[in-house]
């Protein structure tokens, strides 16, 4: 696989002390809150169970479940675009804005849009979008990209923040009161949420039966641009959809206590349709794009299509000690920590991202709290799999082996070694032989950086065993 | 928890494949504490590595002839016993899923349900009693992730230390976060899998233990390698190795 | 241009998938949650949890209560709407308004006619249309009588709770609403006022939404 950096990165990340205190205390906490909230581990065990069959179920049955989604929402005046691409998503979108005349958007927290690079799209189109998630907002001010799905500014401590309201917002004083800077920013936005021509956000989950997308927040900030602006355009992956209305409020107690620890958020937004006859407000369209990008690739394997089954909760970041110690930049990619390892390389190609799989020790930390039960440990076995056999299975022209082929040699031999005891039997004598004497190369040098060397012991277990009267049977 | 199967006249022992290279003492040891019991203890000539460091490396391939060859040398029906929670979590959980002809999985099945990690085998099946010979000794314990999640087999070791009277065990602060192993990914990965173990030595010292005692080889192989790096006064022991110590008349 | 067969095209990669399709899962039982007697008071604590701020009003005269509460707190205005169901107990009981309470002001019209007064208002009022205990929401269901923003922009939001409407869970809550399509074009489940934790997890309120949320059960 070529050098993408991802190495670098993340011995960039391990040097960035003030970095990984932010990180680790934040992670911290919210696993903290996450076990208060959690208390009962029964019943939240029955609620996992419970979760995860409502998301099996409705990916089951996905296409029924979109079609039906399709219809309530048109029956109820929002319009249905479906885009197979982000780059399609995108066109969309600006479609929609520029048949408005709108040159300025307020924009909700979306994952989906970070997917789809929405922003820098719409710029280039000279269309301003405005994030109004504080986390959002204080990242899009530094020109950086979300470090944790929830909380996308949790690398930043308040001196950072402080300085940057300073630079970047005009008459900003410079303070490091967070009462103060929220201030701030909410001044700063209520003018835009005032004025701006258009709404965006994401949907954390689209009931089919009613025709509903529902959007998870604290802010209050997504109500803003679903509810001010006369426009709304709502961005949301495929595998979002659920069956019915009463697999909400079990989905809504996972995702927010998983999230952030939190029984419930402050908000939690339904939106149905448009502003109504008689309505005083509200947007008079609403306009949803529905994204596959790459998802639909993942739902033919019935293995992979568990990975559908995430609700973006965050919480396999939060337990991960890989993404504790180096925060989502040094991954490279949208979405980061264990999630992001087994989606990426999923909707990217395992030839572009076949190396994330491999940042994980499979301690199955993610695993044990996902509240969907996705088994990230198995996925990530399988995604290594698929990262060493390359490319070439998807019915493309014969590509690259993804391994390095010395590597690729170096198991072949093993596996040689470990089906015949004879061999195997010669080569832990050779190792006895050898004790410490190995050459510091390869995976050795690399283990040497962080280990003084390893010796192999100069007994033979299996004399001292026959000299224990232990049979050999 | 299911009742306490009976104790078996036998068992085969597993060494895995560092037990065997790096640790044959610890091999020794657990066949001991065995043995005390009045079990007695095989070890089938033909075993080699329980395929695990393939599997996970992304070769599954080279992972099913491991598979096949320990089936195949540790056939019968006696139970399993391994000193190590992540072999034998690969044997007990993932030999079944290598397998799709049906004749094989079958003997994965097999085999997987006469796997049992060694501090269960001691705790569950043979209802040791230690008597501690030793001075007063403090010291701490690591969960290897397999024993924790995947084998839920952590309860068994802890009831052993707690057996042993002058032995204090100061619990670490962060018990259940990994030390940083993970097989492959400590090549793959050296400055990562470097910045874990330095936490997880640092969460050891402060604990005033001068020792950490854990039930996993490959843990073990990493923490004494950083610590050795690092020349720290502190020692990894696999819990085997420890009790045998503690246990011993001479 | 979008491609016109991107829904056909996304469908049939799906239905050509390998599906087996399970059974719609079994309710999970929820911990003991305050039965509906309870069920007010449980609302409170978790309301109150969440830094709302929870009056009870005598069922007679809770309009005069509540002009009273809300006088001396610095309220300048209070924004209703004229056709809400409940809007001329208030405009009757603040018709002998003292001289603390906020000015009663009626929303008239449209958003866009409306929009600079919202703004620059100090409070709104509006009712729930159902409450569960647990996890402590307050169900709103804006409609004509109750703009969506009402609820929303104001820094202040005071919310009627008629006990009745009270009940122990949020999904006895959806249940007894029983919302079959066609469902509102807006609900809204409030929890407490706007929040962020996104500066180094500090909880600060009233980042875009209402800092204040004055909630008055009606018994």
């Amino acid at each position: 696989m070529a050098d993408s950096g991802f190495e670098a990165r993340i011995e960039q990340a391990l040097e960035d002390e003030a970095l990984r205190r932010n990180f680790a205390s934040a992670l911290g906490a919210f696993a903290a809150r996450r076990r208060s909230v959690f208390a009962d581990a029964d019943a939240l065990e029955r609620l996992r169970t419970q979760a995860a069959a409502i998301r099996d179920r409705a990916l089951a049955r996905l296409p029924e479940l979109l079609e039906e989604l399709e219809s309530r929402l048109t029956a109820n005046g929002i319009r249905v675009h479906w885009a197979e691409t982000a780059a399609v998503g995108n066109r969309l979108v600006l479609e929609i804005l520029e048949a408005h005349g709108v040159r300025r958007v307020v924009k909700g927290k979306s994952m989906v849009s970070e997917e789809m690079h929405l922003n820098a799209f719409l710029a280039r189109h000279g269309i301003e979008t405005v994030e109004t998630d504080l986390g959002e907002f204080i990242i899009q001010l530094a020109g950086e990209t979300p470090s944790h799905i929830i909380v996308p500014a949790v690398h930043k401590n308040r001196a950072q923040i402080a300085k940057l309201f300073r630079e970047k917002i005009p008459g900003a004083p410079y303070t490091e009161e967070v009462t103060e800077l929220n201030a701030i920013a909410r001044h700063t936005l209520r003018e835009q949420f005032r004025e701006a021509g258009a709404g965006l956000s994401g949907v954390n989950f689209a009931v089919a039966e009613t025709g509903t997308l529902c959007l998870v927040e604290n802010e209050g900030n997504g109500r803003m641009c679903t509810g001010v602006p006369p426009l709304h355009i709502a961005v949301m992956g495929i595998e979002k959809v659920i069956e019915r209305l009463e697999d909400l409020p079990p989905l809504l107690r996972l995702l927010t206590g998983s999230a952030t620890g939190q029984r419930v958020t402050t908000y939690v937004n339904l939106i149905s349709g448009p502003r109504r006859g008689g309505e005083p407000d509200g947007p008079r369209e609403v306009h949803l794009v529905l994204l596959d990008n790459g998802r639909s690739a993942v739902f033919a394997d019935p293995e992979r299509r568990a990975t559908l089954r995430c609700i973006r909760c965050g919480c396999c970041l939060n337990h991960c000690p890989v993404y504790a110690r180096i925060g989502g930049h040094a991954y490279g990619t949208t979405y980061p920590g264990p999630i992001g390892k087994v989606l990426t390389p999923q909707l990217l190609g395992i030839d572009r991202a076949g190396e994330l799989p491999f940042a994980s020790t499979l301690c199955g930390a993610c695993e044990e709290v996902c509240p969907v039960k996705i088994p990230l440990a198995q996925l990530l076995r399988r995604l290594r799999a698929e990262a060493v056999r390359g490319p070439a299975a998807e019915g493309k022209s014969r590509a690259a082996p993804g391994a390095a082929p010395l590597e690729r040699l170096a198991w072949r031999a093993w596996g040689q070694a470990v089906k015949r005891p004879g061999v195997y039997r010669a080569l832990l004598a050779g190792g006895r032989w050898l004790g410490g004497l190995l050459p510091p190369v390869g995976p050795l040098e690399r283990w040497l950086r962080a280990h003084a060397e390893p010796r192999f012991s100069q007994r033979n277990l299996r004399r001292l065993l026959r000299k224990k009267g232990i049979p050999d049977a | 928890m299911t009742a306490a199967p009976p104790k078996p006249a036998r068992v085969q022992l597993f060494a895995t494949c560092l037990g065997e290279a790096l640790f044959p003492e610890t091999a020794l040891a657990a066949v001991e504490l065995i043995e005390r019991e009045g079990v007695a203890v095989v070890f089938p000539p033909g075993q080699t590595c329980c395929g695990q460091p393939a599997y996970n490396a992304g070769f599954p391939e080279e992972a099913r002839e491991a598979a096949r060859r320990q089936m195949a040398a540790l056939a019968g029906d006696l139970p399993v016993v391994v000193p190590s929670a992540s072999c034998a979590g690969m044997m007990k959980h993932h030999y079944p899923r290598l397998f799709t002809d049906p004749a094989e999985r079958k003997a994965a099945e097999q085999l997987a349900g006469r796997v049992v990690e060694w501090s269960e085998f001691l705790v569950r099946v043979l209802g040791v009693r230690l008597r501690d010979a030793g001075p007063p000794l403090k010291v701490t314990w690591h969960s290897s992730c397999h024993a924790l999640r995947e084998m839920g087999v952590v309860p068994f070791a802890k009831a052993l230390l707690a057996g042993l009277e002058r032995v204090e065990l100061v619990p670490l602060s962060r018990e259940t976060e990994c030390c940083g192993f993970g097989g492959i990914f400590s090549v793959k990965h050296p400055a990562l899998s470097g910045a874990m173990a330095a936490d997880k030595l640092a969460d050891i010292q402060a604990t005033g233990a001068e020792r950490v005692i854990a039930g996993d080889c490959g843990c073990l192989l990493h923490l004494q390698g950083a610590i050795e790096a690092r020349g720290l006064a502190l020692r990894a022991q696999h819990l085997a190795d420890f009790l045998r110590e503690r246990t011993h008349g001479g | 241009m979008p491609e016109p067969r991107a829904r056909e095209r996304i469908l049939a990669r799906l239905r050509a998938a390998p599906r087996d399709i399970p059974p719609r899962p079994e309710t999970a039982a929820l911990p003991a949650a305050a039965p509906a007697p309870e069920a007010a008071a449980a609302l409170e604590a978790a309301l109150t949890a969440m830094r709302a701020e929870v009056h009870r009003l005598p069922r007679g005269r809770w309009a005069e209560e509540l002009r009273e509460r809300l006088s001396g707190r610095g309220l300048s205005e209070l924004i209703y709407r004229p056709g809400a169901p409940w809007a001329p107990e208030i405009e009757k009981a603040w018709a002998q308004a003292a001289e603390a309470a906020p000015r009663l002001l009626a929303w008239e019209g449209d958003i866009e006619g409306f929009r600079e007064r919202l703004f620059s208002a100090a409070a709104g009022i509006t009712a729930a249309a159902a409450a569960a205990a647990d996890p402590g929401v307050l169900l709103l269901r804006p409609g004509p009588e109750e703009p969506r923003l009402l609820s929303l922009v104001p820094p202040a939001h005071v919310v009627l709770v008629p006990a009745e409407r009270i009940h122990p869970t949020l999904e006895d809550a959806l249940a007894a609403g029983s919302f079959a399509p066609p469902l509102p074009a807006n609900l809204v489940l409030v929890s407490g006022p706007s929040k962020t934790a996104d500066i180094e997890l500090t909880l600060a309120f009233g980042v875009h939404g209402p800092r204040e949320l004055l909630v008055f059960i009606l018994e």
